[in-house]
């Protein structure tokens, strides 16, 4: 007993001997700063929510015996006066989520290399492709509602359609807007020098919370627009 | 490796990774562009999404660096999420069926063809 204390004192071990030793030693179980703890309590209960639409969506697309909108025709659009392309604005929107991931998991690495500008030039951008998303979701909303389609009905099959784009992608939406005030928070008070005491793990948390938005939408675009 | 310090790697693998990313990506888009159909349809969207779901997790995320204790905190939790989508899959089917067998729906019906606004004047929009 002794012996695992003192070894945990100064490096602790990993794998499952460190599972047993962070939960028995009768101190902190987490070694990692109390807000990025907070943070993945919060995701991991964000999941539940984000797969409770999923889940429903799934049901409702199982039980309903009127056809399903094909997403391929429905998400069609022609660029330039071209034939209608399956889907595009869609892909495009999961490129640039993936950008925008790539720029936050950058700028998390400059954060702790202490190099404030790049940190914040790139938490910037973050910021600035997740404003893009939702600019091209509030002209997909506005396509589908002048199209016809309502949370109640929509011209081409089953009502359900209508209910689950507004609310899965409109629950995303949401958390992109938050991430992008969130990142521009975090990237100003970088910039004032905030963090140069306390050190540069808000710029890892705030970048936790925006890979899981893009996360929640590799799954929105399987299930929902190409299943 | 310790958390204390923060999670401090090289730049290529996030570099890699991200790459790696578009290319699932554009693989996952192709399958809707080619029009590929039933199982092969439903394998290939699991795959790569799981692949993309992986990898942005384990290196973005920096899960596969963290400690036992908070991977298993992350990562066992939505097990439990396979027991719903188990149990919702089979109520699903049996409410389909009664929909069917007893309210006389058409299982076969196909949805309306989508026009666009404008696409009959051939104008993009």
């Amino acid at each position: 007993m002794s012996e695992a204390v003192a070894s945990n004192l100064d490096t602790p071990k990993s794998g499952l001997p460190g599972l047993v030793d962070d939960w028995t030693s009768d101190k902190q179980t987490y070694h990692v700063p109390w807000g990025k703890a907070m943070m993945w309590i919060f995701l991991v209960s964000d999941t539940f929510i984000f797969s409770c639409f999923l889940v429903g969506y799934m049901t409702v697309r199982m039980t309903t015996a009127e056809p399903w909108p094909l997403p391929t025709d429905v998400f069609a659009l022609s660029l330039f006066g071209s034939d209608p392309i399956p889907l595009i604005l869609i892909a495009i929107m999961t490129f640039i989520l993936i950008t925008s991931s790539g720029t936050m998991a950058l700028a998390v690495n400059y954060g702790y290399r202490g190099d404030k500008r790049k940190t914040m030039y790139l938490m910037l951008a973050t910021a600035a492709l997740g404003a893009s998303f939702v600019g091209m979701q509030a002209f997909e909303w506005t396509k589908l509602i002048s199209e016809g389609v309502r949370p109640w009905e929509n011209p081409w099959g089953a009502p359900q359609f209508g209910s689950v784009f507004f609310m899965v992608t409109g629950f995303h939406g949401l958390h992109v807007t938050g991430g992008v005030i969130y990142l521009a928070v975090v990237a100003r008070k970088v910039a004032k020098g905030h963090y140069d005491k306390k050190g540069y793990e808000i710029v890892e948390i705030a970048g936790l919370y925006w890979h899981f938005v893009d996360l929640v939408w590799v799954f929105i675009f399987a299930f929902f627009y190409l299943w | 490796m310790s958390a204390e310090v923060g999670q401090q790697h090289p730049l290529g693998i996030y570099l890699k990774i991200w790459i790696l990313l578009f290319i699932l990506s554009t693989l996952s888009y192709m399958v809707d562009y080619i029009g590929f159909q039933g199982y092969l349809r439903w394998t290939l969207i699991l795959v790569f999404m799981f692949l993309k779901a992986g990898f942005i997790i384990a290196i973005f995320m920096h899960v596969m660096w963290e400690r036992m204790a908070l991977v298993l905190t992350i990562l066992g939790p939505p097990v439990a999420l396979l027991f719903l989508i188990g149990a919702m899959a089979i109520e699903g089917d049996y409410t389909f069926g009664a929909r069917v067998d007893y309210f006389g729906a058409n299982p076969n019906a196909e949805p309306l063809p989508v026009t666009h606004i404008g696409e009959h004047e051939g104008e993009a929009h």
